[in-house]
């Protein structure tokens, strides 16, 4: 019912007037308010819900819904009690059922599923990074748990979720044959530098860099799996490929040169941890891994670290939904040295990320193994390892809906997979917020900190 | 007082005997950390100011800039010292100069004034309410006074002020015979209205409808003065009524919860309609900066120039500005010339400035108490008056007018410099308070429940 126009016909305006006139006869003339804070916020923020002015006591259904830009409906709900003063604090108050249960401050955003009726395997995710996320809060008299659009809701705002910060610039960047596209912070600079790679599923997505240069961080996300030259030659890029986007940046009037960083997710960790150890001309303040795995072909760049993902395909195992899991496909850890990177030859700070419920990666055991790499070579005090229970694969910036799988294209064969990330909804939306905030004080402290003197 | 004394002191000492280092010339890898949340608010919320990784105790300067619509630039600055962690957070910390001094959380913006050189008699009004006034916050090593176009900051941030929350629906309303603009909150409402008018000033002026609706009610801008059109007394006092039951009427709309706002003329009219009018029965009115010289069988073009054939009493300032408030003083006393409050039946609010050099704000509102108490409906009342506060009492934060180029609509020929009144720092002050004083008046009368029901 929110956003129907009047502009339609009196009867009926008057019908839906007169509904909602009974509920508020209901309610002993109770104006039912509700706030949302910030109504403007960078999409890694948390807002406060706080419901005012119901009855005491009264039974209430806090509503989240938002519309993707590919048009799919998303909801999350939680169910609540008014207290003596008649007011609801999501912040504060237990949900006692709903998408979420218990006091969660954000659950109405990680919580976020397909409307009943959608169709499967449906992933949210925004690619227009500049314009918000809107997600329209309402509040439902009594414990409601399906049909919220024919119902009249009690009260409604709009909230607007922005990965952009305002004076943050997005920048394509096409020269040199790359496919990237650089965000940089308001202001004059200079301001240190990052690299931000996604997973094997490929294309660019730039909300992460968004954000990162939200925080003051000059950020370049880099497609090498899709980059527009492999579409047209059909082959995969090497290294240079990253060693050029490296020069980008490095050689940027607005970027400290001194001061790069490299940020990877899944097969990107994998690239980060490569290009950290190996590049001659990449030269990084600090590095983060996000469900990676130091396990890959040494020698090569992309071609080769996905062709060895093929070779071990036997290792394949699939659940009773069909879903795929790849971790086994590099496990054990090998030994064989020119199948894992040597991190014991790393000199920057690195930061690992992983849930000790990846199905994709064996992120838990590559990072033990790295660890006891990096002790034998005495640099170990570079190794933050940050391991949550029950979290899967994908550990990304905080609050969007929670997916225990992805559905992608093989590269190879161009079917429909549906790949296994493993976590559970609860403790990996929780995993999310906590590495989050832990990964910008690791940048902060390695990208703007005088840890290491600038020689 | 004596500490801050004690260290401005300690500050200038540091200035005279030791040079001040810039932290420009400093090697690298100094880059200060800005931060100021939230980056994206309404234009009545608080600012939270915070600069890290500076070197402890070292003099730095917080500039805010804004380029106006009508392509002015306006700027404030704050003279800070950062601690002993290398942190300055304006919501704690003093400032030692600049366009604010002390602690001053939202001195940024209420201190905003005109750069060197700008044009005279400006005033920073939004027009366009469906973008948001950008500001530039910008962090300069030590403690600058000029010239902040020439030097680069340390660091900046760009901030947006909104007086319209998201899902807010604006809607042309041209019906009736009435000019305005809509505001409607987001939900399915039913909503409290209000109907909101401004001054002598005319024309269409949208933000505060814009932002009343972001707080919850739908709210009805109106361009009423329109001397040309509306030629008796009858057809305008018709065309208030008229407004007021667009509002009533609206299917969003609880028709026993609509009120009225007026500023300055506005609140004349506000006045006029509660007490004559038999088919408008206002919920509740709010009064800013008004009188109450509104006889019932004159137009609003008499009104205003009945106080015109007083000109000997017009005063003008050092500045050659003008001073209207004692055209006013000679109606005081003339039962004709003035609304029958005593006909008021809703709680009505009232607030004023003691410094308004624009109409007798305070002795009006003496004299209203006065006849409503007389007339036994004197506890509707409620008065706020503010010290060194002028006439132009607006929503908070927005920089303080003390004069700025009038012209009447549609009256005067020419346009003069007016005097507002007020001194910054107590008209700010005034302002901040007297929006929370507003919101809760509205929130008491158009939201809460008032009739004594048993609760579930």
């Amino acid at each position: 019912m929110l956003g129907l126009s009047f502009g339609t016909s009196k009867t009926l305006k008057m019908a839906v007037y007169s509904q909602v006139m009974k509920f508020r006869m209901d309610m002993k003339q109770c104006i039912v308010q509700l706030l949302v804070q910030p109504s403007r916020g960078l999409a890694d923020e948390k807002f406060i819900v706080l419901v005012q002015n119901a009855p005491p006591g009264y039974q209430l259904t806090v509503h989240a819904l938002h519309k993707s830009e590919i048009g799919h409906s998303w909801e999350a709900f939680g169910h609540y009690t008014a207290d003596t003063t008649g007011a609801v604090n999501v912040s504060e108050d237990p949900s006692l059922g709903g998408t979420y249960s218990g006091v969660e401050q954000m659950g109405l955003m990680w919580s976020l599923r397909p409307v009943p009726g959608s169709k499967p395997g449906l992933r949210l995710r925004k690619t227009n990074v500049q314009t918000p996320m809107e997600v329209t809060i309402s509040v439902y008299q009594g414990h409601q748990t399906e049909g919220f659009m024919d119902l009249v809701p009690l009260a409604g705002v709009v909230v607007e979720r922005w990965f952009m910060a305002p004076g943050v610039r997005r920048i394509p960047i096409t020269e040199d044959g790359l496919t990237a596209t650089l965000f940089l912070p308001p202001g004059p600079g200079p301001f240190p530098g990052l690299f931000d790679l996604w997973g094997g599923s490929g294309k660019l997505v730039e909300y992460r860099s968004a954000l990162l240069a939200s925080h003051g961080i000059a950020s370049l996300v880099l497609d090498y799996i899709t980059p527009k030259i492999t579409m047209e030659t059909g082959k995969m890029v090497d290294l240079q490929y990253f060693e050029k986007a490296y020069k980008v940046l490095e050689q940027h009037p607005q970027v400290l040169s001194s001061r790069i960083g490299m940020l990877g997710l899944s097969m990107g960790a994998g690239m980060t941890l490569k290009l950290a150890v190996y590049s001659q001309v990449i030269k990084l303040r600090c590095a983060v891994s996000f469900g990676g795995s130091h396990v890959q072909p040494v020698e090569g760049s992309v071609e080769q670290m996905l062709d060895f993902y093929f070779k071990n395909s036997d290792k394949i195992r699939f659940t009773e939904e069909n879903e795929v899991i790849y971790r086994d496909l590099s496990l054990p850890i090998p030994s064989d040295p020119s199948l894992k990177v040597d991190v014991g030859r790393l000199k920057c700070p690195l930061l690992v990320v992983l849930g000790d419920d990846d199905q994709n990666t064996p992120s838990y055991e590559s990072a033990m193994d790295m660890k006891e790499m990096m002790e034998r070579a005495g640099n170990n005090h570079l190794l933050t390892i940050l391991s949550y229970p029950n979290t899967g694969h994908m550990i990304e910036p905080p609050y969007m809906p929670y997916a225990r799988s992805g559905t992608y294209r093989t590269l190879d064969t161009h079917e429909r997979v549906k790949v296994l990330w493993g976590g559970e909804m609860v403790a990996h939306s929780r995993a999310q917020e906590d590495a989050w905030r832990k990964t910008l004080v690791f940048l902060r402290e390695n990208l703007f900190g005088n840890n290491q003197g600038n020689k | 007082m004596s500490n801050l004394l004690g260290l401005r002191r300690l500050v200038i000492g540091m200035s005279v005997h030791r040079p001040v280092r810039r932290l420009s010339t400093m090697s690298p890898p100094f880059s200060p950390i800005l931060s100021v949340q939230p980056t994206r608010a309404l234009v009545d919320e608080k600012l939270k100011v915070v600069v890290e990784n500076l070197p402890p105790g070292s003099p730095v300067t917080l500039h805010s800039l804004h380029h106006s619509e009508d392509e002015d630039y306006w700027e404030a600055y704050g003279h800070y010292v950062s601690d002993f962690r290398g942190i300055v957070s304006v919501a704690e910390d003093l400032s030692f100069g600049g366009t604010y001094t002390g602690k001053e959380d939202m001195g940024l913006l209420w201190s905003m004034r005109p750069v060197p050189g700008s044009r005279k008699g400006l005033r920073l009004r939004k027009m366009n309410i469906c973008s948001p006034l950008l500001f530039n916050i910008s962090v300069y090593s030590g403690h600058v006074t000029e010239g902040f176009r020439e030097e680069t900051p340390l660091t900046s941030a760009l901030i947006e002020r909104w007086y319209m929350a998201p899902g807010v629906k604006r809607i042309d309303i041209r019906e009736r015979g009435v000019r305005g603009t809509l505001f409607i909150p987001p939900g399915p409402g039913p909503f409290p209205g209000l109907l909101d008018m401004w001054g002598g000033g005319g024309g269409l002026i949208e933000y505060r409808s814009a932002l009343l609706a972001s707080h919850g009610y739908v709210s009805l801008a109106m361009d009423y003065f329109r001397s040309q059109e509306l030629e008796s007394a009858e057809l305008e006092f018709k065309y208030f009524e008229t407004a007021f039951n667009i509002i009533k009427e609206h299917p969003q709309v609880n028709p026993d919860r609509v009120g009225i706002f007026g500023l300055s003329l506005g609140s004349l009219v506000t006045m006029h309609v509660a007490a004559e009018s038999t088919i408008v029965k206002p919920r509740c009115c709010i009064c800013v900066s008004g009188s109450h010289f509104y006889p019932h069988d004159r137009t609003l073009k008499e009104v205003i120039m009945e106080p015109m054939t007083n000109s000997h009493r017009v005063r003008v300032d050092e500045n050659n500005h003008h001073i209207w408030r004692d055209l006013w003083k000679e109606l005081l006393s003339d039962p004709s010339k003035k609304v029958d409050v005593g006909k008021i039946n809703c709680p009505i609010l009232l607030v004023n400035g003691q410094d308004d050099q624009n109409a007798p704000a305070d002795e009006c509102a003496e004299d209203i108490a006065h006849l409503m108490n007389a007339a036994g409906n004197g506890h509707l009342l409620t008065r706020v008056l503010y010290p060194d506060t002028g006439h132009l009492i607006e929503p908070p934060y927005s920089p303080h007018c003390r004069a700025s180029n009038f012209r009447v609509a549609a009256v005067a020929e020419k346009t003069v410099t007016l005097l507002w009144g007020g001194q910054t720092k107590p008209h700010s002050d005034a302002q901040e308070d007297s929006w929370k004083k507003i919101l809760s008046f509205l929130q008491q009368n158009l939201y809460s429940s008032t009739s004594p029901r048993a609760k579930l």
